[in-house]
């Protein structure tokens, strides 16, 4: 109806363009000003995005990918500011535009998308009245048309029933849903360029394919260019043209997608490269090309695991679980005793939710399995119950031939089995008592189980725990926030094995930690494992590092098992549909 | 909506039957003779006695709880041993003194420390947020009866721009008739502006004693919560969509802002009504009080009992309407209801 | 994975000291706050022997006298030495303060541990005790006990411990629940700790400096509370010197001008809040770990 006027035409709509890049980043150095004086996050950054190009920007943490696309946003926090350099968007100089030129184009012509969807939204405004403020304000639309634009973008972001989601708050919808409506808010007003800041982290991997195939189809229907940033180079590799990846605030490498994979040149890139899960790789492979010949790397596990190697002996089953269940009341549902007193039941289904729906598995003796699924499938749940820290509703845990699910969780303290399962926690951070220090962590086990009353022996068993995960013997006395993730992580492990157990849950170990780091933690796991014969049960969402670790792999939905077999085998030939969907959503680098 | 007063109100039931419970137990299960402390200092041994069986003392607690029960479902407190006037009588007549002069408090402080705080943490390291800051801090160690001493010597004394601090109206006039209950309304309706401005003479320095009393955690947790919503990421969304900075901090920061204020005032008007008692007795002010305080000086306990009562009937009340505004601005909230 | 450099870490005392040290070069109102504590420890613990005059002589001839070289506070109406009996106060003041916040640091602390760390009934009970507590305004809930329990300064201590029970367990509870299914907390379970070692053990020592810090702040709010008692005459008897009740003689005295009575108690009163307020603050600084480096 209303044609489309620009009061404050700063930057000219695509048609009216010049031909030539439509960003351009030249020595861009950004600082900030903190408690301990200048920090240089960002050193001379050159880049350059073509119209309808995709650029992925990659990383790990610390690299700053997100601060360079900040400052393109102008929208570093008060500390930040640009020292030095240019930034061109569309023949503007954006390092020295006005703040009022700069909220002109931001959400109009340059927008973006962040990292944890539901964050990024209003708790308490709807998500359509979100989406119509931005149309309003850059005078896409008026007080009578905005509905009705909202809910045709809605549309255009594949919500289904949008009329009844336009009145929906954030916490009405799902993660995956809140991220297709904080794209909407990006793309509403048909932007030139789009920035997505790690947009699906957190996000399951079939989500996370959805929505970044969304996300691609969006922005090339419109001939837009976008910015990727992520630490995952196969996310990168899947999706952009060109990628640039980024060490310590420096480029180190630009290159156009498929060459970077096929020859990288610097050696950052290569083991970055290196250490990215994919499919046809060994865990050797993950490691740098010239170990660093380190003891703890020594013997190099072989190509591949023990029990895979040739179709191992069926040894001594360690654990098996037979029918388990657990049930939780579900949230929301009117408690026992409202209900009660109101005299009518919700039939079981409404009132109680299964976690686990009814499993069965077995671990044999110096095996790893592997137990995958999306969020929520119970993979967490089931492991919790064999660690005995939770109470199953229905079903036996054997280990060793002893029943232990008899023994209730919170006897199994004194259980002398208590000792022979140990878990490996996923948050390293969170998983270290911020008042013990790491030898201190390390001697928790040893000390209340292993029969050790500090002296000379318990610091020389710590020692030597610390040599078996390769800790440097004088961080032992430090606090963990004074520890590296990966350094953590290594506690974590050794305070596991400390005690010679015969289990180990692994509970997604490596999820909190950077890909190089990644790749250092599962080689030692896996040489652990050949040194001590210790079982895993390693908890993940990613099928690919599950592979590369483990004998055999059971996939679980919706408290399920959908599949369980060989690692190899359901890699390479899945036989359910849902595993077939989950390796397909798997980004990588081309092998 | 209904269902979220519904639910409101059935959590505000326990805490009714708890104040009861508790206030039964400060007259009747405390060591001491109950029938000596209701009679007073000066009574003689037949008079307690008598008491006692009167106040059915001599019967198992569980009756006394009964009677006791029974007693404040029909609006007995009990009468009060200097004046034998009822209790609930007295409190009902003063309440409106005391909820003027708390009201008039919390909105001047209101009034003042939201916008301050706002303010202090949209500008940052600003004079307005160092001024917020060392007013927080400082506000929250002002003793409210000494604030109100130096009010009374500064505006009263020394400038002489305040009445005497001797209750809700100066003698030569007379109380407007009774509506609300409140000077100020009832001389309105009765239009009779003299009245007004009188009644607002005698309102000033007391309520801006509570004002100053009430503005430091209001203040603080507007600052905090304000400065904590304008770094979360949906305030970096929307700056991200070019909204304009009116938009963002009304629109998006100021409302999710506002929710740990809504909370911090049930914990505003506990103190209130706390400071309440100490300021009616430095500006004479004849609200429940001030009676309560008459009444521990002379050893009168059942107005003592009635007035905590009262005040914990009052302040549950309170924290209902509390919730209620709390569940209208969060949508989070409604849908747990 | 960074390198380690191989330097050593001070530990214990000496440690501590030196982050204190720290804290305070970067923060010099804690610094300030320090002082002032330390002006409050001497006052409390020295007071009836540096104090000029005897706080409790009358001198009906020096009654009423504004500041001077003689009586830096001036006199009151019974011609008492205003400034020795502010400082004697500071001793009864501070006691009220330290025993309540002592006791319902020992109570509620621990009921609020155990609420956070156990639920179930333990949490249901413990919750519903400081609701009840809770509906009362609390002020208002002091005057009932001190009312009830009869009017002594054992019972403004105790009524103290019992209005600010409800904020220890809350802070304390919510403390121990966001750990109780931490990470490390599941370790310390997994190497053979039963509930109440970890309990004491883990849980405590973590939430510790975040008690410490809400106790600082309780010391400044049980001081105003026991001077608002005294002020309506509950509590501390005349003529013994303590802050609120100075206050309370002063008041008649203002609106003829005779000002000193009471501003000299009540800066008093503001001196001893304000110092615990910006400790609380700075000891916030002080014993959180994440900032230790």
């Amino acid at each position: 109806m209303h044609g489309v006027v620009d009061v404050k035409d700063h930057a000219a709509k695509s048609s009216e363009t010049p031909s030539g890049p439509l960003l351009e980043v030249r020595d861009l150095t950004v600082e900030f000003a903190t408690r301990r004086g200048t920090v240089t996050a960002v050193s001379e950054v050159n880049l350059t995005l073509a119209k309808g190009e995709t650029l992925g920007i990659v990383g790990e943490s610390g690299s700053g990918k997100s601060v360079t696309s900040y400052t393109v946003m102008r929208i570093l926090d008060r500390a930040g500011r640009i020292a030095e350099g240019s930034i061109t968007f569309s023949g503007m100089d954006v390092a020295h535009a006005p703040e009022s030129a700069m909220r002109d184009l931001r959400g109009r012509e340059m927008s973006m998308i962040f990292q944890n969807p539901r964050a990024a939204l209003n708790p308490i405004r709807t998500v359509g009245a979100q989406i119509g403020d931005v149309l309003l304000q850059h005078v896409q639309a008026d007080a009578r048309t905005v509905k009705e634009k909202v809910i045709d973008i809605l549309k255009q972001v594949r919500i289904a029933r949008p009329e009844d989601r336009y009145h929906a708050y954030p916490f009405e919808l799902s993660g995956g849903m809140c991220q297709r409506i904080v794209i909407a808010l990006a793309l509403a007003c048909r932007p030139q360029l789009m920035i997505a800041d790690e947009p699906t982290t957190g996000l399951d991997v079939t989500t996370q394919k959805a929505v970044m195939d969304l996300v691609t189809e969006l922005t090339r229907e419109r001939g837009m260019s976008t910015i990727l940033i992520t630490h995952d180079l196969g996310l990168a590799a899947a999706y952009c043209d060109t990628v640039m990846v980024m060490e310590k605030g420096k480029v180190v490498e630009t290159a156009p997608a498929e060459r970077i994979f096929r020859d990288p040149q610097h050696p950052y890139t290569r083991k970055l490269m290196r250490a990215t899960p994919r499919p046809g790789i060994t865990l050797r492979d993950l490691l740098p090309e010239e170990p660093a010949g380190s003891p703890a790397q020594n013997p190099p596990p072989q190509a591949r695991t023990s029990a895979q190697a040739a179709g191992a002996p069926a040894t001594k089953v360690l654990l098996q679980v037979e029918n388990l269940v657990k049930e939780y009341p579900r949230q929301g549902a009117p408690s026992a005793f409202l209900s009660g007193l109101l005299g009518k039941k919700a039939p079981p289904e409404e009132r109680i939710f299964r976690a686990v729906d009814d499993i069965s598995f077995a671990v044999l003796k110096g095996e790893s399995v592997g137990l995958v699924g999306e969020s929520g499938c119970g993979k967490s749940t089931t492991s919790t119950m064999v660690m005995r820290l939770i109470d199953p509703t229905a079903g036996r845990i054997s280990f060793a031939g002893e029943d232990i699910s008899a023994v209730p969780a919170k006897d199994f303290a004194h259980h002398p089995m208590r000792r022979r399962i140990q878990m490996v926690f996923q948050d390293p951070t969170e998983s270290l008592n911020p008042r013990y220090t790491a030898e201190r962590a390390i001697a928790d086990p040893l000390l209340r189980m292993g029969g050790m009353s500090g002296g000379a022996k318990l610091r020389a068993r710590v020692a030597e725990l610390a040599e078996m995960v390769g800790l440097p013997q004088n961080l032992l006395e430090r606090f963990p926030h004074q520890l590296s993730g990966g350094q953590k992580a290594r506690v974590g492990i050794a305070r596991a094995i400390a005690l010679d157990p015969d289990l180990v849950i692994l509970d997604e170990p490596t999820a909190a930690l950077d890909v190089s780091v990644q790749a250092v933690v599962l080689n030692l796991l896996e040489e652990l494992k050949q040194r001590l014969g210790m079982s895993y049960l390693f908890v993940s969402h990613d099928l690919h590092v599950v592979g590369l670790l483990c004998d055999r792999v059971i996939v679980m939905r919706q408290g399920r098992i959908v599949e369980e077999g060989r690692s190899q085998q359901v890699l390479d030939a899945p036989r359910d549909a849902y595993t077939r969907e989950l390796i397909a959503a798997i980004p990588h680098p081309p092998v | 909506m209904l269902k979220l007063i519904g639910s409101r109100l059935a959590t505000a039931v326990p805490s009714l039957i708890g104040v009861v419970i508790v206030t039964f137990m400060l007259t009747r299960v405390l060591p001491g003779d109950t029938a000596a402390y209701f009679a007073g200092p000066a009574a003689t041994a037949e008079s307690i006695a008598e008491i006692r069986t009167k106040l059915g003392l001599d019967k198992p607690l569980p009756a006394q709880f009964v009677d006791y029960v029974s007693a404040l479902a029909k609006g007995d407190l009990g009468s009060s041993l200097s004046t034998g006037q009822p209790v609930a009588a007295e409190i009902s007549a003063r309440l409106p003194a005391s909820a003027e002069l708390t009201l008039a408090g919390l909105i001047l402080a209101l009034a003042i420390a939201v916008p301050f705080g706002i303010m202090a943490a949209v500008k940052q390291g600003s004079w307005v947020d160092h001024a917020c800051r060392l007013i927080t801090t400082a506000g929250v160690s002002l003793p409210v009866f000494f604030t109100g001493l130096l009010l009374v010597y500064v505006f009263y004394f020394k400038l002489g721009w305040a009445p005497a601090p001797l209750g809700r109206l100066d003698v030569f006039f007379s109380a407007p008739e009774t509506v609300t209950g409140f000077y100020l309304i009832d001389s309105l309706i009765a239009r009779d502006f003299e009245t007004f401005r009188a009644a607002l003479a005698q309102l000033a320095v007391p309520a801006i004693t509570l004002a100053i009393f009430a503005l430091a955690p209001i203040a603080r947790m507007t600052r905090a919560s304000m400065l904590s919503v304008l770094s979360s990421e949906f305030v970096r969304t929307a700056r991200a969509a070019g909204l304009t900075d009116t938009t963002v901090i009304i629109t998006y920061a100021f409302r999710n802002a506002m929710l740990p204020v809504v909370t911090t005032l049930g914990m505003v008007f506990s103190f209130l009504l706390g400071a309440n008692v100490l300021v009616e007795k430095v500006f004479a002010w004849p609200g429940i009080g001030s009676y309560a305080v008459e009444a521990l000086i002379t050893s009168d306990y059942a107005p003592v009992q009635g007035f905590v009562l009262a005040m914990a009937i009052l302040y549950v009340v309170l924290n209902l309407l509390i919730d209620i505004a709390y569940g209208i601005i969060d949508p989070r909230a409604r849908s747990e209801a | 994975m960074t390198l380690a450099t191989a330097d050593t870490h001070p530990r214990g005392l000496a440690a501590t000291l030196a982050h204190a040290r720290y804290v305070i070069s970067d923060n010099p109102v804690t610094g300030i706050a320090f002082g002032m504590f330390l002006v409050l420890v001497v006052c409390a613990l020295l007071g009836p022997f540096i104090v000029p005059y005897d706080p409790l002589a009358s001198d009906t001839a020096a009654a009423l006298q504004a500041p001077s070289a003689a009586h830096w506070f001036g006199t009151d109406n019974l011609g008492r030495d205003i400034f020795s009996r502010v400082i004697v106060a500071t001793r009864l003041d501070m006691a009220i303060a330290v025993f309540s916040v002592a006791l319902v640091f020992a109570a509620g602390g621990i009921a609020g541990i155990a609420s956070g760390f156990f639920g179930g009934w333990t949490d249901r009970i413990i919750g519903r005790i400081s609701d009840t507590i809770m509906a009362f305004p609390l002020f208002v809930l002091a005057m009932g006990i001190v009312a009830a329990l009869g009017n002594t300064v054992t019972n403004i201590v105790i009524a103290t411990a019992i209005i600010n029970f409800p904020l220890y367990v809350r802070v304390a509870r919510s403390e121990a629940a966001i750990r109780r299914q931490a990470g490390f907390v599941q370790a310390a379970r997994l190497t053979g700790n039963s509930e109440w070692r970890i309990l004491l053990t883990t849980i405590l020592p973590n939430i510790m400096p975040i008690m410490m810090v809400q106790m600082s702040l309780t010391m400044g709010y049980a001081i105003l509370n026991a001077a608002g008692l005294s002020f309506i005459g509950l509590g501390v008897r005349p003529p013994t010197p303590e802050w609120g009740i100075m206050v309370a003689e002063g008041a008649a005295y203002i609106v003829s001008g005779e000002w000193w009575i009471a501003l000299f108690p009540g800066l008093a009163l503001m001196f001893a809040v304000f110092c615990f307020n910006l400790l609380g603050d700075g000891l916030r600084d002080i014993v959180d770990p994440q900032r230790r480096t």
